[in-house]
């Protein structure tokens, strides 16, 4: 069955708006309010089938995997290999070769940095990023322009959270040997032109790195179609358990890669004369992985395969709509990220109220939101503020959520106009 | 002054008005250009940056503070208390009142500082007790104090609340 049939098929079955039901976390009261979870850009909250499979792996199907020859090493194989496999197909990877599970985002970017640049980078070559990344898609690429004397570039952003796209473009030239950017920011919620981006860095033969830590979760993310050369994604923020990510590669690129790390289960032969690594993707999976991280990821994609990505997209995006009009009534409310495609996220300050009071405020009403520099340290010395407060949203966030936050910015103005 | 319209104790005790006041009117705000001590002090967790200055007499009295950088409400409000509360003192008293209120808000500070501290009076420094049922609010509370601890014992690196 193709997605699109499987897609049209949920739709007459699954309504979103019910879905909260599932997460067992959410129907709990925080300081006496019901709680309102609108922090899913750090960390999203676990359905019961992802809780529930991690547990049944843990209770009757645990054993190392690609080892042993007895029932359950062979169960806990078949449960770590058909998630990647179904992982693969929630993103359209056009082969198992080319899903490679890492301990997150993080790591899927060092890996990059560290196997595909650094043995070809050299003084005068230069990576290029945007000046709205994650720390996680800035640092990896710092620390391997440290060790080859590359460059690291910086294209800007306008004052709505907008990537700059000419000046982007611009700075393409034959010395960028990388351009790594998010798919969505997790400070502001724009959404990147990545057709454009990549087509433009393609069109000088130069490699794209995706972070797409913030669209899996929102957004359909179809790597083929993109025709990104790799995209990064992280399990905890699309509903799986934390410490499990995904890194796409192309198999070209993949295959001529070395290793990222050396140990077990990445050789085919090792003899002290010298080791054959082994194939793609475990090549790139030393040691004992992340069974149980790898199956909730899958039970994860189970859980979203169904309620068809678009739908959620078009879920979120009129939530998103209504959140940023409710913030937008509030007298002394000021935006962060005001980009015309967003996904997700709202970030905010109201009147000179620093958002850490804002944030203990609200979490006394209930409301979890994250405070501070969200990770995006750059974006903040742009805006020229110390933080925001941003309100994240994922498929399990209703109405009621956004008027109980609200009513805390309410009640926040009130202790400080006292 | 109107009743406030929110009911709820904690909140009230933790933004109390001379916190608040503090918050919004910070005294001693800005650079001391002739400091003998400074020390910064970092928050990495959310990003708040204090600097605090001192002068400290040959006869180790603290003659001068002030501070400067950006931070919540609690934090600032703490540091506004501080230069209030530590200029005109030995830097030896200065650090009882450092150690007599991060033991208090934090509890966890060794016993026999607690102990030798208890008899401080923390006047307007009570203000800050608020925190106590905000766990994750202390170390707003705490900051300016670690970088007060710094300065007098003129560690090179800025005093982190981690």
């Amino acid at each position: 069955m193709s997605q699109a049939s499987l897609t049209n098929a949920a739709d007459a079955q699954v309504d979103i708006a019910n879905c909260r039901g599932d997460f067992p976390a959410l129907s709990q009261e925080i300081n006496g309010h019901p709680i309102a979870f609108l922090d899913s850009a750090a960390s999203s909250q676990q359905p019961s089938a992802v809780i529930d499979a991690i547990r049944e792996y843990q209770r009757h199907d645990h054993a190392n995997v690609h080892r042993g020859v007895y029932t359950l090493s062979h169960r806990a194989t078949e449960a770590y290999e058909g998630a990647r496999d179904r992982i693969g197909a929630f993103i359209n990877a056009a082969s198992r070769s080319e899903v490679v599970y890492t301990s997150g985002t993080t790591e899927s970017i060092n890996l990059v940095a560290q196997s595909f640049c650094r043995p070809s980078l050299k003084p005068g070559d230069r990576i290029l990023i945007t000046h709205l990344e994650h720390h996680s898609n800035i640092v990896p690429w710092q620390l391997v322009c440290e060790q080859t004397g590359a460059e690291l570039l910086i294209a800007p952003i306008n004052q709505r959270g907008e990537v700059e796209l000419d000046a982007l473009i611009k700075l393409l030239d034959d010395n960028i040997k990388m351009l790594a950017v998010a798919h969505v920011s997790n400070a502001l919620g724009t959404i990147l032109p990545l057709p454009q981006i990549i087509t433009e860095a393609h069109s000088r033969e130069i490699p794209v790195l995706i972070d797409g830590a913030q669209a899996v979760p929102h957004l359909p993310v179809d790597v083929q179609e993109l025709d990104c050369d790799f995209y990064s994604f992280s399990a905890h923020k699309m509903f799986g358990p934390t410490g499990t990510g995904i890194l796409y590669g192309k198999e070209t690129l993949l295959d001529k890669m070395p290793p990222y790390q050396g140990g077990g289960d990445m050789i085919l032969e090792v003899k002290f004369a010298g080791t054959t690594y082994n194939d793609l993707p475990y090549k790139f999976e030393a040691g004992t992985p992340n069974i149980s991280g790898a199956i909730g990821l899958g039970a994860a994609v189970d859980y979203l395969r169904p309620l068809g990505m678009e739908r959620v997209s078009r879920y979120e995006h009129e939530l998103l709509t209504f959140l940023t009009e409710r913030l937008s009534a509030i007298d002394g409310i000021r935006l962060i990220g005001t980009a015309e495609h967003k996904a997700s996220v709202q970030s905010f300050l109201l009147d000179d109220i620093h958002p850490h009071d804002l944030g203990t405020i609200l979490d006394h009403e209930g409301v979890a939101v994250r405070t501070g520099h969200h990770c995006a340290m750059p974006v903040m010395d742009f805006y020229g503020i110390p933080g925001t407060a941003r309100a994240s949203l994922a498929l399990y966030n209703n109405k009621d959520d956004i008027d109980a936050l609200v009513e805390g910015l309410g009640k926040a103005k009130e202790i400080f106009s006292a | 002054m109107t009743s406030m319209a929110y009911n709820n104790e904690e909140l009230r005790e933790l933004y109390r008005e001379l916190i608040l006041d503090h918050a919004r009117s910070p005294r001693h705000f800005g650079k001391l250009t002739d400091a003998t001590h400074s020390a910064e002090g970092i928050n990495p967790l959310c990003g708040d940056k204090l600097k605090m200055y001192f002068r400290i007499d040959a006869d180790d009295c603290i003659s001068d503070a002030c501070f400067e950088g950006s931070g919540c409400a609690i934090s600032v409000a703490s540091a506004s208390l501080l230069t209030d509360t530590v200029i005109g003192l030995k830097t030896e008293d200065a650090l009882k009142y450092f150690s007599a209120l991060v033991g208090r808000l934090a509890g966890r500070q060794d016993a026999e500082n607690n102990n030798a501290d208890a008899d401080i009076n923390l006047g307007k420094l009570r203000a800050l007790e608020g925190v106590k049922e905000f766990p994750s609010r202390v170390k707003c509370a705490t900051l300016a104090w670690h970088a007060l601890n710094s300065a007098i014992r003129h560690d090179a690196k800025p005093a982190t609340t981690e």
